[in-house]
């Protein structure tokens, strides 16, 4: 029973994330409020459940060739070094106060995902 | 190229940092420091974004992994559900107003943080 709610969740969050919305931070609300997983068990299942389907895109736009190279190692270098620190932080942090700071993180990203609608929505005016 | 070095680094730090911390969205911090610094467009800056995600994820997956964090039990019908998920997404997408979704799914993360907050 639980596996068919979990496949569904996982269902759920890869819609979204196939659509680009959220940046892949769906799935982990899904697990946390409805499936009752813990706050760092679902970030780690975020993680690496979304690795098959980045690695698929990612080929797709190198062969349209949509990666731009500028800035990509001084920013992927650093990008590095943070998220093993982040993922240590994560690790060590209580669940309780990991999952305050992941619903702060996710109210700003909503701002981000508001803007980004609003643009969005002014495209499609402008080609209707 | 040189002022805009040091810009780079700081959004590299932001997005791998939060993204290891919170196990994902760090493509939501990419995304705006390559449009800015780079001067890229939308698309590319969203294509450009997972070159920079994807190791991001594989360095926080396995120290998640290296910890026990990630229960095999949970881990494989959610990673079968999200592969077709994916792709009915990714299908679906020409179809709907991508507006009214982004708009809608701005609302839920909304709520689910303040949500999560609370708790």
């Amino acid at each position: 029973m639980s596996f068919l709610v979990f496949l569904l969740c996982g269902f759920a969050g890869g819609l979204l994330g196939g659509m680009g919305m959220g940046g892949g931070t769906a799935l982990i609300p899904l697990l946390t409020i409805f499936c009752g997983v813990e706050q760092g068990a679902a970030q780690g299942i975020n993680l690496l459940a979304f690795l098959p389907m980045a690695a698929i895109a990612l080929r797709i736009h190198a062969k349209n060739g949509l990666l731009a190279k500028e800035g990509l190692i001084p920013l992927i270098l650093p990008a590095l070094v943070f998220s093993a620190l982040g993922s240590l932080l994560a690790a060590w942090l209580p669940s309780a106060a990991l999952k305050k700071g992941f619903g702060a993180f996710l109210v700003l990203l909503s701002f981000l995902q508001f803007k980004s609608a609003f643009a969005c929505r002014k495209a499609e005016k402008k080609q209707a | 190229m040189k002022g805009s070095f040091w810009r780079y680094a700081v959004g590299g730090a932001l997005t791998g940092g939060a993204n290891g911390l919170f196990g994902g969205g760090g493509g939501m911090i990419a995304v705006p420091v390559l449009e800015r610094t780079a001067g890229l467009p939308a698309l590319r800056a969203h294509a450009t974004a997972i070159a920079v995600i994807l190791p991001a994820c594989i360095v926080s997956g396995i120290v998640y992994l290296w910890f026990g964090l990630v229960p095999l039990s949970v881990f494989l019908p959610v990673s079968i559900g999200v592969a077709a998920g994916g792709i009915a997404g990714a299908r679906l997408l020409p179809h709907v107003s991508a507006s009214s979704v982004t708009f809608l799914f701005a609302a839920l993360m909304l709520a689910a943080g303040m949500k999560l907050v609370m708790s």
